[in-house]
């Protein structure tokens, strides 16, 4: 029994290992190096960072990429600005990182990728979060959005993912993702989200990644019961621990 | 002993007189003022609960004099923009109003949350206590017995108090205890319909079975039960740790007054005073910001207060098994998780002094305590329990665990399938070891000592000595 | 060394670390008692107890001016205002209980509990309760009667609480013609629900809260739909259409989660989620349960699309029972 424990041990721990390393989603990196000024030359910039995946003509490549064509100003934006994508291996998830990409890069990217997909391809959508109302917010959001993101936006999980915290996430981006749905969030159209809907959707979220309304102290990560325990078992219990070992005796006199 | 020299009687006797005169209770005070209490710090876990129950009740009764429970819809009118014009219930916008808009509302409420959650944690500090220093023997297993009861109310009597005010996350809990309560084999259709008062969301009336459970009848069986607890502890004065001058007889200790009693009372005031603090600096359970419960709104991250945390482990680790045969389905899912697991917890609880006695084969009355390393098996069963306990309720925050570490969901479920069974054989073994080890070292200090043994010789300088039998003893 | 003993070892160290080699504590006469005295020691104690009683009552002073001060997010104030005043006066008892008072080691003899005497004599004092008394058999009989009797009427009221479960547990607003809408009572079209979007519906003229109201509508390629048999697509999953009970069959919460993938060969396939123990349904198969502890499928409604508005109406009632399981629940499953 004694030998058998630290094998035990061994195996708990590479089972948890392997475990860790399977769910690690990889670091993009770009597959271009540019040397000197950047290149600001669209097709140029796609070629080299995009077309092993999403094929020369943006029709997409077989277990590699999905087709581009239609996909529109509006995807390529919200992808690039959040560093999803170039994403290094298709199998990965496509987490936000910081853009590979300049401003200027994306803008001439997102132009080609427009490009591509003809005049009904999706441009970037325009939201104005001070036209539309927290509380219309607050109601859309639980209805749509709740289930993955967590009712204030702190982000949760679905099986087989993370449904991230929108904390960094910009109006433009939040609106973008809302119309494309991404990686494998769903996506709502504005029969069911129209644009006062998303106005409102897009302040509440705003609202609630920065300044909800802590009006009991100190929020402790606003995701609820769990940091609570820890708080009452860490903080409430420890110091009355230390409070009756204060009082009491140690050992008997 | 404080009499004065002169013979005048000491201050406080016209009171004592006026008292004795009325009641004739002055042997009473005397055996109270002088009833002995032993010292050590452990033994004041129970009070720790006691205090955060004295705390519950009078905010409880500030709070009672503002809630509201009624399910019927009103449209929020309040003070905070995100409700304003929301269709909730009365109690939601009553719970709402008086967190933000009644002057130390907030402050009440949050030091209830907090009192509750503080409250079963030292009830599960002290039962572990009693636990380990064998504490819960003749004659004390009917005490334990009372005990265990109480921590099955007060975990009872918290939920319903959170799932009171009707808010988005306590409403998921309210339907997860309807889906368990329907999971009991044969009679759950029956015994769900009974409290909800039919088909789930229930009848208006759930809102006063709730209130009126949490603001009375739980409240009212855990006081007479903890005046029973602390009756049978005052008649059977308190264990007490081996030490010098300390037998089965007598107790060895501070008397109450007036050293204990100024103790105790400052930890009264501690405990408030920590839980007042909490209440007021850290937020808990900020309804406001969850949003009213519809039975077709769910938002992700939902969890229960940790005291029922266990329960969600269950019910997320446990395999899609259920029992169904001849068009029936006898054992539905969430019995296992949310019905037969705390059974078995608490079945295990109440049956410990008993299976003390028989694993033991020790039936006699015990007033010292054992140190936990002095009864390695129990000390480790117990761990081991504990530690499967422990990792069912870790199982229910797989989700945090890989927001926070990667660690994928479904692989995390599956490895927690398999350690709720290993660990608890590890810390078992672990534990026995340590224990025995403990002993030894103390039996035998020099136990595996690895040194040298020098003597001085007659010139004055030292000489080494070949190790002896002794020595070479190794663990 | 082996990791065993590294494991123990630091076990060890920590929970015996500072007492290692210290001399055992002299043997005490429990008798003692120790007076305060006059000593430097005692004085401190007095002053710093009065000093923290002084500051406690500041403390408590300074609630109530808070208090008055008015409405606004005080709460973090006053709940520190009156922790510190509680926290001082703690500290001011917990002073003066060790340091203040006079300190004694008392000894108490306990109960012996047991009185052997006592005990025959309760014993025969209640055996003599029934002296003289007869017919001891037919009193007991009559007596559990009475107890039977009497108990059962004070424990039938509580049947008052709620009604028998009946099969009323699998009427449900939905039949066939049923308007589908959405929360605010809008029809909800077949054109609203495109592929990758998840919508949710009601029963026309329903109420809302009735757990068996609630659906999601999704769209997938009729070629991946592969429904249970006896289900034909024309009536379960017209155009690609298909709804689920949005109520889970685990425990009854809401499955608020839709899993849709942007790119199907790398990425996992639709699945809707609940989100209290994560069961997992698939959409194209009759939602059947690929992970998760749920024990059966999600209750499909079949759908119809009104030809002329293109709204959605269903098309029959559920696959089958909705919710939680209980006993009459079978497989469920068309």
């Amino acid at each position: 029994m004694r030998r058998a424990l630290p094998a035990l041990a061994a195996a708990l721990a590479l089972a948890l290992g392997t475990a860790a390393l399977a769910g690690r989603p990889a670091l993009a990196r770009a597959a271009v190096a540019p040397i000197g000024p950047p290149p600001v030359d669209g097709p140029a910039l796609y070629e080299a960072a995009c077309a092993s995946c999403h094929g020369f003509d943006g029709r997409g490549v077989h277990d590699q990429g999905p087709s581009l064509l239609g996909a529109g100003a509006r995807a390529a934006d919200f992808y690039l600005r959040t560093g999803r994508m170039p994403l290094a291996n298709p199998h990965d998830a496509p987490v936000r990182t910081p853009p590979q990409f300049t401003d200027a890069q994306i803008r001439a990217l997102t132009a080609y990728v427009a490009s591509l997909g003809g005049p009904a391809a999706p441009p970037i959508p325009r939201v104005d979060p001070a036209a539309g109302t927290l509380a219309a917010g607050r109601s859309a959001f639980t209805d749509h959005c709740a289930g993955c993101h967590q009712v204030l936006a702190r982000g949760g999980i679905v099986t087989g993912a993370i449904a991230p915290p929108l904390r960094e996430a910009t109006p433009t981006e939040i609106a973008e993702a809302v119309r494309i749905g991404p990686y494998l969030m769903p996506r709502f159209t504005t029969r069911q989200i129209d644009q006062s809907t998303l106005n409102s959707i897009v302040r509440y979220v705003e609202w609630a990644a920065h300044r909800p309304s802590n009006a009991g102290g100190w929020g402790i990560g606003n995701i609820g019961p769990i940091p609570e325990g820890m708080v009452a078992w860490l903080i409430g219990i420890a110091a009355l621990l230390i409070v009756i070992r204060l009082i009491g005796e140690r050992s008997p006199q | 002993m404080s009499a004065r020299r002169d013979g005048t009687p000491p201050p406080g006797a016209e009171t004592v007189r006026f008292i004795d005169e009325r009641v004739g209770a002055s042997p009473l005070l005397k055996q109270a003022m002088r009833y002995v209490f032993p010292d050590h710090w452990s033994f004041m876990l129970g009070e720790i609960a006691l205090y955060a129950f004295v705390v519950l009740i009078g905010t409880g009764t500030f709070l009672a004099l503002f809630f509201q429970s009624s399910t019927e819809e009103t449209t929020y009118h309040g003070s905070y923009a995100p409700l304003l014009g929301a269709r909730t219930s009365i109690a939601y916008a009553s719970a709402v109003r008086l967190s933000l808009d009644v002057p130390a509302g907030l402050l009440m409420r949050q030091t209830h949350h907090w009192a509750a959650l503080v409250f079963v944690a030292a009830i599960t500090v002290h039962l572990m206590r009693v636990f380990f220093t064998g504490a819960f023997r003749k004659p004390r297993d009917l005490n334990w017995a009372v005990g265990v009861t109480m921590l099955m109310l007060s975990v009872l009597e918290g939920f319903f108090g959170y799932s009171l005010p009707d808010d988005l996350l306590s409403g998921m809990g309210l339907a997860i205890a309807y889906g368990v309560a329907m999971s009991v084999p044969v009679i759950g259709g029956n015994l769900a319909f009974l409290f909800w008062g039919g088909e789930y969301p229930g009848v208006h009336e759930l809102a006063s079975r709730m209130l009126i459970l949490h603001v009375w009848i739980l409240p009212a069986a855990i006081g007479t039960l903890i005046a029973v607890h602390l009756a049978q502890v005052m008649r059977q004065h308190h264990s007490q740790f081996p030490g010098p001058g300390r037998t089965e007889r007598n107790v060895v200790g501070t008397p109450l007054w007036p050293a204990y009693a100024l103790r105790s009372l400052g930890l009264l005031l501690a405990v408030a005073a920590v839980l007042f603090l909490l209440g007021g600096l850290v937020q808990i359970n900020p309804i406001w910001q969850y949003g009213p419960y519809e039975p077709w709104l769910s938002t992700n991250g939902a969890q229960p207060d940790w005291y029922l945390g266990w329960l969600i482990g269950g019910l997320r680790i446990m395999p899609p098994l259920e029992i169904r045969f001849w068009g029936r389905t006898w054992i539905p899912n969430p019995f296992w998780g949310g019905a037969f697991f705390p059974l078995v917890v608490f079945g295990t609880l109440y049956a410990i002094p008993w299976l003390d006695r028989r694993l033991t084969r020790d039936h006699g009355r015990h007033e010292l305590l054992d140190r936990p390393r002095d009864n390695p098996q129990r000390t480790a069963l117990g761990m081991g329990f504990f530690a499967w306990v422990a990792f069912v309720f870790f199982g229910g925050s797989a989700d945090r665990v890989l927001i926070r570490f990667g660690f994928p969901y479904e692989a995390q479920i599956w490895v927690a399938r398999f350690a709720i069974f290993v660990v608890p054989v590890v810390v078992y073994l672990v534990t026995l070891r340590i224990c025995r080890e403990l002993r030894r070292s103390e039996q035998h200090p020099l136990r595996g000592w690895s040194g040298r043994r020098v003597r001085r010789t007659e010139s004055g300088a030292f000489a080494t000595v070949a190790p002896s039998e002794e020595d070479r003893a190794g663990p | 060394m082996s990791p065993w003993r590294v494991i123990v070892a630091a076990v060890l160290l920590a929970l015996r670390g500072g007492r290692r080699g210290a001399a055992p504590p002299p043997p005490v006469d429990p008798r003692e008692r120790e007076l305060p005295g006059r000593g430097e020691h005692a004085r401190r104690a007095e002053l710093l107890t009065a000093a923290l009683l002084a500051l406690g009552g500041l403390a408590g002073i300074g609630f109530f001016v808070v208090y008055l001060l008015g409405p606004g997010h005080l709460t973090q104030w006053l709940g520190l205002a009156l922790g510190l005043a509680l926290a001082l006066l703690a500290a001011a008892l917990i002073v003066a209980g060790k340091a203040v008072v006079p300190q004694e080691v008392a000894v108490e003899e306990r109960a012996q509990l047991v009185d052997e005497q006592a005990e025959r004599e309760v014993a025969e004092l209640a055996a003599a309760g029934a002296e003289g008394v007869t017919r001891r058999r037919l009193l007991a009989g009559a007596a559990g009667v009475a107890g039977v009797g009497v108990g059962a009427a004070l424990v039938t009221p509580i049947a008052s609480l709620g009604p028998n479960v009946s099969q009323r547990i699998d009427e449900t607003p939905w039949r066939r013609g049923v308007r589908v809408v959405d929360e605010r009572g809008r029809a909800i079209l077949a054109d609203d629900v495109v592929q990758g979007t998840f919508v949710t519906g009601f029963p026309e003229g329903a109420s809302l809260r009735d757990l068996a109201s609630p659906i999601v509508i999704v769209r997938l390629p009729p070629a991946t739909i592969h429904l249970p048999r006896g289900r034909d697509p024309a009536t379960w999953a017209p155009e690609g259409l298909l709804a689920y009970s949005k109520i889970c069959t685990h425990a009854g919460c809401a499955i608020g989660l839709y899993r849709y993938p942007s790119f199907r060969p790398t990425q996992p396939r639709p699945a809707l989620v609940c989100p209290c123990h994560y069961s997992t349904f698939d959409p194209a198969r009759g939602a059947a349960v690929i992970f998760g502890p749920a024990g059966r499928p999600l209750p499909q409604l079949p759908l119809a699309i009104d030809p002329a508005t293109r709204e959605l109406r269903a098309n029959g009632g559920y696959s089958g029972s909705i919710g939680p399981a209980w006993l009459n629940v079978d497989r469920g499953s068309a």
